[in-house]
């Protein structure tokens, strides 16, 4: 990454325990308003991490630090060096190149020695084959999204980051979405993405990092953060995910 | 590394430059727009410099009776041709009276009617006698707009200016006759008798030779005479150059201190060349640095794919290449009109590219700085646009200190610069093209510096 911090040998990805990316101490201002308080975390290889929080918690600003888009004010972030791949949350493509060109240029600008080969293998792996001459404006949000990820998949990071990856796919697309970003993870992939849909991150991902005005607030399972509603919101405790959530969010006064 | 490091940024560069082609190659109504608008100005252009000036269409009413003629002394002078030289400046459409004439101008048919009354050469000759009158033409025109009233005000007061010069320079010629015949002698005819004039030059021959005849007495007084005839000679010799001068007592002598001018046509063709390559530059530049913005791929080609310098260069290479591309196009169809110099096609080549460049870095400041296609096209017009009319005021047609203010803007603007160095690329008689060029380099480097500074917030949300 081109961001603060040393980077993480590559060579580590292979272990669980050795963290693949970390983020230690992250601030982040935006003029007065306080983006990031110190938010620190780590994730390693085959993690799947959803960071959920109320809008404004800082989710965004987290993943483009992580990203290398965005400079923290303080903190550190290390992660293997250029192999963290991004999906932003609005789609970065060229809406008037067809799907192949626009997974061709990247893979171009990317430097891959056979940039044709890695098109065809990323248009297999999105399924976007028998769409590969369209014009991009021309397909559905969910597709384009689908091409977004692909982009952010060319290099094959280490690490995914996914800025709410799901935002306006159906059902059916959401559910192949996250049937890939699950085979990537469990390929050794760390994937880190954002979402609003408190389900999905219950359902997906296999930790979750809450935060709420740029305050980290929780770091663990999903069963554990249910035992945390459980201890310090017991009214909530044994009702859906996300009313639990919501109830946990209000007692620690969010 | 470090020749790794700059093959990577220009490998990027070229896949990317590639890409924009490609856009630009699937936006059909932008590539027509970027063909048509060359040959469409190099069409008018080239038609406007060829053909000159149209000869305004003028109703001419001649009642003025076909014998008349100035009288001057009794005799008449032969005809001025007043008509002829009026029609040769403008398109002359015979009528046959004033009703006619009104009914064409009203009609948009003719700018204006000159009527020449039947009265006039009466009035002319009334001139030299006791009870002189006011000679009068009577010209009918429609004030329905502004300029149309000044310019038909402009050619008839040229055109009054040139008749009366006519008749002032027949009637000094006549005069001039008269004079002669007064100081060398000859046959004077009026009212069909010839009379025969002795003249001041035989007169005082005659005088000289009777002086040994006369009485000594008488003699002085003979001689007095008889030298007053001589410098009454030799003075009214001198009269006929100022009978000439009070014709046109001024006369134009223009001297040039300043400012190499190229022939006018050549100049017209630099600022059709230099406005097209501006408005494909800037536009294509801007638009292009904002649509990265728009499609969101900005953070993700700074991520590492493309520095922001060398997606600045990208950008600036893009609106050089399509912009020479275009203006060549469009010099080529102006060689239909006006024969151009292609053996300075090197020095053509320096100007535009450097123009190009310039101006490429202008258009990226103004895309980095509005982010919004839609803005970016906006401000790249009522930028652009004002800022090429004022570089063609010329000084002394604005007071001092808007002149002043208007060069210190044009100065910060790469379009004066560019027209100056595309005008000396096209002519050799045009100035020199060294200064505008370092100009030109001075905003490059100034414009590419505004437009990293804007592009650190481009990709703020």
């Amino acid at each position: 990454m081109r961001v603060a911090g040393k980077a993480i040998d590559s060579e580590s990805r292979e272990g669980d325990t050795v963290p693949r990316v970390r983020a230690s101490g992250i601030v982040k201002s935006f003029g007065s308003r306080e983006a990031l308080r110190g938010v620190s975390f780590q994730a390693g290889a085959g993690e799947l991490v959803a960071v959920i929080g109320p809008n404004g918690a800082g989710k965004t600003t987290l993943l483009s630090i992580l990203a290398g888009i965005a400079s923290p004010d303080e903190g550190t972030v290390d992660s293997p060096n250029g192999e963290v791949g991004w999906v932003p949350q609005q789609a970065g493509l060229y809406r008037r190149l067809t799907v192949e060109e626009n997974l061709l240029l990247f893979a171009r600008l990317e430097g891959h020695g056979d940039p044709r080969a890695s098109t065809e293998e990323m248009l297999e792996l999105s399924g976007l084959g028998e769409s590969r001459g369209e014009i991009v404006a021309r397909l559905s949000g969910g597709n384009q999204q689908r091409i977004n990820v692909a982009i952010g998949l060319l290099s094959r990071p280490a690490v995914l980051l996914l800025d709410e990856p799901s935002v306006g796919l159906d059902p059916r697309q959401r559910s192949r979405l996250w049937e890939f970003v699950s085979g990537l993870a469990g390929g050794g992939t760390t994937v880190i993405f954002s979402t609003h849909d408190i389900q999905e991150a219950e359902r997906y991902g296999g930790r979750l990092l809450v935060l709420a005005d740029g305050d980290s607030l929780f770091d663990g399972s999903p069963e554990e953060l249910r035992e945390a509603v459980r201890r310090e919101a017991p009214e909530a405790a044994d009702r859906d995910f996300e009313t639990a959530f919501v109830a946990y969010l209000h007692h620690r006064g969010h | 590394m470090g020749g790794g490091k700059w093959g990577n940024r220009f490998t990027g560069m070229r896949w990317l430059l590639l890409k924009d082609l490609q856009i630009l190659r699937r936006s059909p109504l932008q590539a027509v727009l970027l063909v048509a608008y060359p040959i469409l100005i190099a069409v008018l252009v080239g038609f406007a410099i060829s053909r000159g000036p149209e000869k305004p269409r003028v109703a001419f009413l001649n009642e003025v009776p076909e014998a008349a003629r100035i009288n001057v002394g009794g005799q008449q002078l032969p005809s001025a041709n007043v008509k002829g030289r009026i029609c040769r400046r403008v398109e002359c459409v015979f009528v046959s009276g004033r009703g006619e004439a009104e009914g064409k101008v009203k009609s948009g048919d003719v700018l204006a009617a000159l009527v020449l009354p039947a009265d006039l050469v009466n009035k002319i000759n009334s001139l030299s006698t006791l009870s002189p009158g006011v000679p009068e033409v009577e010209v009918i025109v429609n004030e329905e707009n502004a300029v149309k009233a000044e310019l038909v005000d402009d050619r008839i007061t040229t055109m009054l200016a040139q008749a009366n010069l006519a008749i002032a320079r027949r009637i000094g010629a006549e005069g001039g006759r008269y004079l002669k015949l007064l100081i060398d002698g000859g046959d004077f005819h009026v009212l069909g008798q010839t009379v025969h004039i002795l003249g001041l030059r035989t007169s005082a021959q005659i005088l000289e030779a009777l002086g040994p005849a006369l009485p000594p007495s008488l003699r002085p007084s003979l001689k007095e005479v008889s030298e007053f005839a001589a410098q009454a000679r030799d003075n009214l010799d001198v009269a006929q150059p100022l009978i000439d001068r009070l014709a046109q007592p001024i006369e134009v002598d223009k001297v040039v201190v300043g400012g190499d001018s190229p022939p006018l046509e050549i100049f017209a063709i630099a600022v059709a060349a230099t406005l097209t390559l501006a408005f494909v530059v800037v536009l294509l530049v801007a638009g292009s640095l904002a649509l990265e913005r728009e499609e969101n791929a900005f953070p993700r080609l700074t991520r590492g794919l493309v520095s922001t310098g060398g997606l600045l260069g990208e950008k600036i290479l893009l609106g050089v290449a399509v912009g020479l591309v275009v203006t060549l196009l469009m010099l080529a169809g102006l060689q239909i009109f006006v024969p151009l110099e292609w053996g300075r096609i090197g020095l053509w080549l320096a100007a535009i590219l450097i123009s190009g460049a310039a101006l490429g870095a202008a258009g990226a400041a103004l895309g980095a700085a509005a982010r919004e296609v839609r803005a970016v096209s906006l401000l790249a017009f009522m930028v652009t646009l004002p800022v090429a009319f004022l570089s063609l005021v010329p000084s002394g047609a604005v007071g001092t200190a808007v002149f002043d203010a208007i060069r210190i803007v044009t100065a910060l603007f790469p379009f004066k610069p560019a027209l100056q160095a595309i005008t000396s690329a096209l002519d050799s008689a045009g100035p020199g093209i060294g200064g505008p060029l370092l100009h030109l380099a001075i905003l490059f480097v100034v414009y590419t510096a505004i437009a990293r500074l804007a592009l650190r917030r481009f990709a703020a949300v």
